[in-house]
C-alpha cells in the first residue's frame, strides 16, 4: 500500500466502522468470556473503539516512519505484523480501566476477538476493498 | 543528422518517416485544411471528406486507448458512442514488440506491479492472486500468495509474466466490445472545428475507403498514442550511418537475435550500454545464454552514470545502489502512483515540480536476486566487467568488430568488441510524433516543465478546449504533468479514471461511485458481456 496521513485514519476508522462490526457481530457470542452476552459485546465494541483511538496515534508512527523508505510505501507484511504491537498496547488500555466495558475482558477472549478483526481487516483491504471504490487506491487511503 | 534516427516501432510514426504530402486527389487534404488552425464543415466537405460523427475518439488503439474505452463502458458509455482510431490490430501489439525485442517474451517477468491490472480497473484480484488461482499444486499457488506479502523485506517485488496482462486485456476487449471500437487507420491530426469540438483525421488502409481520408467529428478526443519514437546514442547513430553498419551497432528495443545466435558460436565480447531495465533484461539473457547454451561471452557494460551507494538529498529521500545501478522496484517510486508522491506533485508547479522530477527520476532498475547472483558470479569468475565513462565515438575495429572509445576520468580507453547493444532507451521529442507534431502546431497546446504535452490535473490538454470540445491524452506523451507514472499500465489506467471523471462532470459518463463499482466488478467477475 501507498499511502497518506489522512488516508491512513480514514481506512482505518472505516475499516474497524464496517468489517471490524461485522466480524464482532459474529464472533461475540462465542468469545471465551464468562459474562452475559450484553457484557460481551460491549466489551468487544469497546475494544474496536480503542483500536481505533490508539490507532490514530499508532498512524503517526507509521507515517513518520514511512518517511525514511524511498518508495513512500507500506509494505503488506507490516499491516500483519504490527497486529502484535498493538494488540498488546491495545490490551493493556482495554484492562486499565479506561472504558468500563472493557476492564473484565479476559485475555483469551480479547486475543479471539482482536486476532478476528485484525485479519478479517487485513484481507479486506489489501484486496475486495478495491471492489467498492475505484478512487481509493489512487488517493492514498482516503475515502472523502 | 540525416537519416532513421528513431526505431521502427509498430503504431510509432516518426514526423521524419512521412513524405511530405501534396493536397489534392479525392477526399484529400487541401492546402486551405493544412493551414487552419480552426475548420468548417464547409472546408471539410468542400475537400470531399466523408465526415463520420461520433462523440468521442480516442487516438492511438494501444494500451492507453484501451483502458479509455474500458474505463468510459463501465462509466455506461455506449461502445456506439466511441471509435478507437489507429493502426494496432490489438491494443498490446506495440507493447509487446518492444517487451519481447528487449528479452521479455510472454513467460518471463514484466516489470509491474501485481495491482496494475489494465484488464481490470480495480485491481482485484490482483496479478498474483490470480496467478495462484491458476497454478497447480500448493507450493506453486503459494508461491505468488508469499511473494506479495513479503514484498519487498523478504522477497523482491512480485511481477506479472508479461503474457498474464496480454491475454486478460484479449479477454477484456471482448467483454466490452473494443473491437467494435476500433477503426484501422493512420490519425494524421486533429484540428479544432468551427462551433465546437474537433475533426480527427484518418487516412484508412489502402482501398479500405473510397477517399484517401475520412473526418471523424466528435466532441472529445483522447490522444494516447504512446512513445513519440526511441532514439538512439548519437554516437552509435553516427557509427551505423558512417560505416553503413546495422548488425554490429543494434539497439535493445529493435529485433536482434542475431548477435545472440552469434555469441553462442563463438567466443565475443559484447558491450552493454545503460544501467536501466533494458541493460538488466540484456544481461540475463547474455549470461543465461552462457549458462544454458555453453556461450563463452565475455560482457563489458558501460555506464555513463556510476552508483555505488545509497544516494538522494535527504535521509528521506535516499534511494538504494550498488554496482553501478540505482535500485527501485518499478520505474517511478511506488508512493507516486496513489500516495504520498502523487498527493504532492499534484500540489506542484513549475520548477518546483521539474525539481521532484528530476530527485525522483535518473536511470534505475529492480532489486532482483537473480540478476545480481548472475552478475556477482560474473565478477568473480571474470567474464563481466563494468566501465564507466562518456562514449567519444565508435569505430571499426580488426575483424569486423568495433572499437568504443571512451573518456573516463583516468583518460582515453578503447574497448573493442565484436557487438554493441544499447539498452539506453531513450526516448524521442514529442515533436519527431507525427500527430503530435501537427498538435503543437496548430491546437494551442503548450509543453510541460519536462517538454512535453501540457495537461491538467483531469489529463485535459490545455488550450485545446473548443466550445464544449475537450481533448484530453495520457501516456508518455504527458510526463512532466501533476502524474508521475503516466508511462505504466497503472498510470495509463489512473489517466482513464481522471478522464472519466472529469466527463461525468459534463454529463458524458457516469461517475464510478461504490454502487456502480461493485454492481460493474460483478459483471466483470463473471465475464458478463457490457
Amino acid at each position: 500500500m501507498t499511502p497518506t496521513l489522512l488516508g491512513r485514519i480514514q481506512t482505518r476508522i472505516f475499516l474497524l466502522a464496517v468489517i471490524g462490526s461485522l466480524v464482532a457481530l459474529v464472533i461475540t457470542p462465542v468469545l471465551p468470556m464468562d459474562a452475559p452476552l450484553g457484557d460481551k459485546y460491549r466489551a468487544m465494541f469497546g475494544v474496536l473503539l480503542i483500536v481505533g483511538v490508539v490507532g490514530i496515534a499508532w498512524e503517526l508512527l507509521y507515517h513518520f516512519l514511512q518517511q525514511f523508505r524511498w518508495e513512500k510505501d507500506w509494505p503488506t507484511l507490516f499491516g500483519l505484523v504490527l497486529g502484535v504491537p498493538e494488540g498488546v498496547v491495545a490490551y493493556l488500555v482495554a484492562k486499565s480501566g479506561v472504558l468500563g466495558a472493557t476492564e473484565d475482558i479476559s485475555l483469551a477472549a480479547f486475543v479471539v476477538g482482536f486476532t478476528a478483526v485484525w485479519l478479517a481487516t487485513f484481507l479486506f483491504v489489501n484486496g475486495p476493498m478495491r471492489i467498492f471504490t475505484v478512487h481509493w487506491r489512487y488517493r492514498g487511503g482516503r475515502l472523502v | 543528422m540525416t537519416g532513421r534516427e528513431t526505431i521502427r516501432v509498430p503504431g510509432i510514426v516518426a514526423a521524419a518517416e512521412q513524405p511530405a504530402e501534396a493536397a489534392g486527389g479525392r477526399g484529400d487534404l487541401t492546402d486551405d485544411l493544412l493551414a487552419s488552425d480552426v475548420w468548417s464543415d464547409a472546408m471539410v466537405a468542400a475537400a470531399g471528406i466523408p465526415v463520420v460523427e461520433t462523440p468521442f475518439v480516442s487516438i492511438g488503439s494501444g494500451i492507453g486507448s484501451f483502458c479509455m474505452v474500458d474505463t468510459l463502458r463501465i462509466a455506461g458509455v455506449p461502445a456506439s458512442s466511441i471509435r478507437v482510431l489507429g493502426n494496432l490490430d490489438h491494443p498490446w501489439v506495440t507493447y509487446e514488440y518492444l517487451t519481447r525485442n528487449s528479452q521479455i517474451p510472454r513467460e518471463e517477468r514484466l516489470r509491474s506491479d501485481s495491482g496494475s491490472t489494465p484488464d481490470c480497473i480495480w485491481g482485484f484480484p490482483s496479478y498474483a492472486v490470480r496467478e495462484a488461482w491458476h497454478e497447480k499444486g500448493l507450493t506453486k499457488k503459494l508461491a505468488p500468495l508469499w511473494n506479495v506479502l513479503t514484498e519487498p523485506i523478504f522477497t523482491d517485488y512480485y511481477t506479472p509474466k508479461a503474457g498474464q496482462p496480454f491475454e486478460a486485456m484479449a479477454r477484456e476487449a471482448q467483454r466490452i466490445g473494443y473491437y467494435d471500437c476500433l477503426v484501422k487507420g493512420l490519425v494524421r491530426m486533429t484540428r479544432k472545428r468551427q462551433g465546437g469540438g474537433y475533426f480527427t483525421i484518418l487516412t484508412p488502409p489502402p482501398g479500405a475507403s473510397a477517399t484517401k481520408r475520412i473526418a471523424y467529428r466528435s466532441t472529445y478526443v483522447h490522444v494516447a498514442v504512446g512513445y513519440p519514437g526511441l532514439r538512439f546514442l548519437r554516437d552509435l547513430q553516427e557509427y551505423r550511418q558512417t560505416y553503413d553498419d546495422y548488425s554490429r551497432v543494434v539497439n535493445a528495443y529493435e529485433p536482434h537475435e542475431h548477435v545472440y545466435e552469434e555469441l553462442k558460436k563463438r567466443p565475443e565480447t559484447v558491450i552493454v550500454r545503460g544501467g536501466g531495465i533494458v541493460a538488466s533484461r540484456i544481461l540475463q539473457r547474455l549470461i543465461d545464454d552462457r549458462d544454458r547454451h555453453g556461450a563463452k561471452t565475455q560482457i563489458a557494460h558501460l555506464f555513463r552514470t556510476y552508483v555505488d551507494e545509497s544516494h538522494g538529498p535527504s535521509v528521506f529521500l535516499r534511494r538504494k545502489g550498488k554496482d553501478g545501478w540505482a535500485y527501485q522496484g518499478f520505474n517511478w517510486p511506488k508512493g507516486s502512483w496513489g500516495g504520498q508522491i502523487k498527493a504532492r506533485i499534484e500540489k506542484l508547479e513549475g520548477d518546483d515540480r521539474a525539481k521532484l522530477y528530476d530527485v525522483m527520476g535518473g536511470t534505475n532498475t529492480p532489486h532482483r536476486k537473480l540478476w545480481l547472483e548472475q552478475l556477482d558470479r560474473g565478477r568473480r569468475e571474470g567474464w563481466y566487467k563494468t566501465y564507466v565513462g562518456e562514449v567519444d565515438s565508435v569505430v571499426p575495429g580488426g575483424d569486423g568488430g568495433t572499437v568504443t572509445r571512451i573518456k573516463t576520468k583516468d583518460g582515453l580507453l578503447e574497448l573493442e568488441a565484436a557487438f554493441i547493444i544499447d539498452g539506453t532507451g531513450l526516448e524521442a521529442d514529442i515533436r519527431e510524433h507525427r500527430y503530435l507534431a501537427d498538435l503543437l502546431d496548430h491546437s494551442g497546446v503548450g509543453r510541460n516543465v519536462k517538454g512535453r504535452l501540457d495537461v491538467s490535473r483531469a489529463f485535459e490538454v490545455r488550450g485545446t478546449a473548443n466550445e464544449g470540445g475537450r481533448m484530453y491524452a495520457s501516456g508518455s506523451a504527458t510526463l512532466g504533468g501533476y502524474y508521475m507514472g503516466v508511462d505504466s499500465f497503472l498510470g495509463l489506467q489512473y489517466a482513464a479514471l481522471a478522464i472519466t471523471d472529469d466527463l461525468a462532470r459534463q454529463g458524458f459518463a457516469r461517475r464510478i461511485g461504490p454502487w456502480r463499482s461493485t454492481t460493474q466488478w460483478v459483471k466483470w467477475a463473471r465475464g458478463t458481456r457490457i
